[in-house]
């Protein structure tokens, strides 16, 4: 009788192999579940709020024109942020990883992680306590001599707790995740592909642009959608800075108000209905969010061809 | 078009590491100047001296003088940008750019000092390099598409071809064949034989035969042991290196003995 020699196995490496893709699949299934459930949890709570008649949901005008203002003003909030944290973080990326001494860079590159490990509660007290009313004066000059433009109209809040203020707290907290991973993705650039550049005679900003640019493209959206996902949810800077109230075409008056600050603020004495109506606010952050990663998503896709990827 | 390239007494260093010492050569214009070497004998690291691309690297300086037609590359008030773009050169593993297209890799030199070019000046000028660079007829039909979709061999012609559209002086050419196949290394050697015509080409290489095919000079470095600078041991015509060096060193190298 023959056997086939190459039947034989080694039993012990073929466990290992099991018990591990075992694990990696449990972990993959388990993020799937609390995903899952929480979403399932949204929807179900959120059902009666979504279908109780117009006249009892807070405000008095149905769900819809409930939610709409909040939704406006979380993006209004998250947009500011986006827009002043994106060109600082990038700028400081591009200084550690291409501009710095190589001791400097270590260090700035600790001080700006060091931003992300200060607790949200600390810039919300240091945004209400400190950065409103220092900057007061500012939105007083804006008023006057840029108060046509709609959103810089007076008058200007005299406390300096605006939607502006918020934005701006919510920027610095963004900052250090924008920053990091930028760093991190510019770093990795191919030297092959710095120095293509460099030999055919580019300034090293033209090489950033030609080599480090679009090869961090990707890796930099990404970066911003995770800092907009920060700044979407972010809720104890949000609820301590502003002084929230309608929705505001103004920057920089009071008023405004973002979802994560509502939920939060309202959430502690709530009952009955109440509660379905701000798990239902919930259950819009959530597909907002996650709207906005499947465009970050396609937006990266979009140009893989050209990615360096292949 | 093209320049002759005298060096003296030059010294590169990376830091306080001395790695090549002493480099003395005269390099003709128009011609095809092999550099030959065991690994680390500095041969690519002195390469890159003749277009300051070795200073791009933390602590690394020269010291000496590299005079192109007469011009110090590395005298005071120098741009290493401007000497870049008389120097071109080409590197070991083929780099298009990934994220352009196999146009724009070509116009990627001439784009840059915000130089403007017309539509049909650029064209010209890709049709021009691409054809230079022997490549034209395998890519006319997809300019648009990524230069990182060719293969190997395709992209280190691209890259020869990005190289000559800014129209330098002289190319530098660092194991250029190195990643590639028999067939596409062949034809990258054409090509060099082609580039003489117009330019002053230095090619380092590892291969002996490829220096005996291509090159009209050779140059021979070797170092004396680990940690010791390189130096430049022989230089003369190609022939004369295969078939009659006058260093032993040189001799025991081409005929197989070490290295």
């Amino acid at each position: 009788m023959t056997t086939n020699s190459l039947t034989t196995s080694h039993g012990a490496g073929r466990a290992g192999d099991k018990v591990f893709s075992g694990a990696a699949m449990a972990a993959g299934c388990l993020i799937l579940a609390v995903l899952f459930g929480v979403a399932l949890f949204l929807v179900v709570q959120a059902i009666p709020a979504l279908t109780a008649p117009a006249a009892d949901i807070q405000g008095g005008h149905g769900f819809f024109a409930y939610i709409a203002p909040i939704v406006v003003g979380t993006l209004i909030a998250a947009v500011i942020a986006l827009v002043i944290a994106t060109p600082v973080a990038i700028g400081v990326a591009l200084f550690i990883s291409h501009y710095a001494p190589r001791r400097l860079a270590a260090g700035l590159g600790y001080v700006v992680d060091l931003l992300a490990a200060i607790p949200s509660v600390v810039y919300g007290a240091w945004g209400a306590a400190f950065l409103a009313k220092e900057i007061s004066p500012a939105y007083d000059w804006l008023a006057t001599y840029l108060g046509w433009i709609p959103i810089f109209e007076g008058p200007a809040s005299a406390t300096g707790k605006t939607i502006l203020t918020a934005g701006i707290v919510l920027s610095v907290m963004v900052l250090p995740i924008i920053t990091s991973l930028s760093r991190e993705i510019f770093l990795q650039t191919p030297k092959l592909h710095e120095e293509a550049a460099l030999a055919l005679g580019a300034t090293r900003w033209e090489m950033i642009k030609m080599a480090v640019l679009p090869f961090g493209r990707p890796g930099i959206i990404s970066a911003i959608m995770l800092g907009l996902g920060r700044a979407l949810g972010e809720t104890m800077a949000v609820a301590l800075v502003l002084s929230s109230g309608v929705l505001t075409a103004s920057l920089i008056q009071s008023g405004n108000q973002t979802i994560a600050a509502e939920i939060a603020l309202n959430f502690p004495e709530a009952s009955g209905l109440k509660v379905n109506t701000l798990i239902a606010a919930g259950l819009v952050l959530f597909v907002i969010t996650l709207g906005v990663n499947m465009i970050a998503r396609w937006i990266i896709t979009r140009h893989k061809e050209f990615s360096g990827a292949n | 078009m093209s320049k002759r390239i005298d060096v003296k007494d030059l010294n590169v260093y990376y830091g306080n590491f001395l790695a090549v010492e002493d480099v003395n050569i005269n390099i003709q214009a128009k011609s095809v100047t092999a550099f030959i070497g065991p690994s680390g004998c500095g041969k690519s690291t002195f390469l890159r001296t003749l277009n300051r691309m070795h200073e791009v690297l933390p602590g690394a300086r020269v010291e000496g003088e590299v005079l192109l037609d007469g011009d110090n590359l590395y005298g005071p008030g120098v741009d290493p940008v401007t000497v870049r773009t008389q120097v071109g050169m080409v590197f070991q593993r083929p780099n298009p750019f990934p994220t352009m297209s196999i146009r724009d890799n070509v116009l990627a030199g001439v784009k840059l000092n915000n130089k403007k070019i017309s539509k049909g000046a650029a064209d010209a000028l890709v049709e021009k390099s691409l054809v230079g660079a022997n490549l034209w007829n395998e890519v006319k039909d997809r300019l648009d598409k990524p230069g990182s979709g060719l293969s190997g061999g395709q992209q280190q012609r691209l890259c020869i071809a990005r190289a000559i559209a800014v129209e330098p002086q002289v190319i530098l050419m660092d194991e250029p064949c190195s990643a590639l196949d028999p067939i596409s290394t062949l034809a990258v050697e054409d090509l060099i034989n082609e580039l003489k015509d117009q330019y002053t080409v230095v090619i380092v290489t590892h291969n002996m035969q490829q220096a005996a095919r291509v090159s009209d000079k050779t140059a021979f470095f070797n170092i004396a042991g680990t940690g010791k600078p390189g130096k430049l041991i022989e230089f003369a015509d190609t022939t004369s290196i295969f078939n009659n060096p006058s260093q032993k060193a040189t001799e025991d190298y081409v005929s197989g003995r070490f290295g």
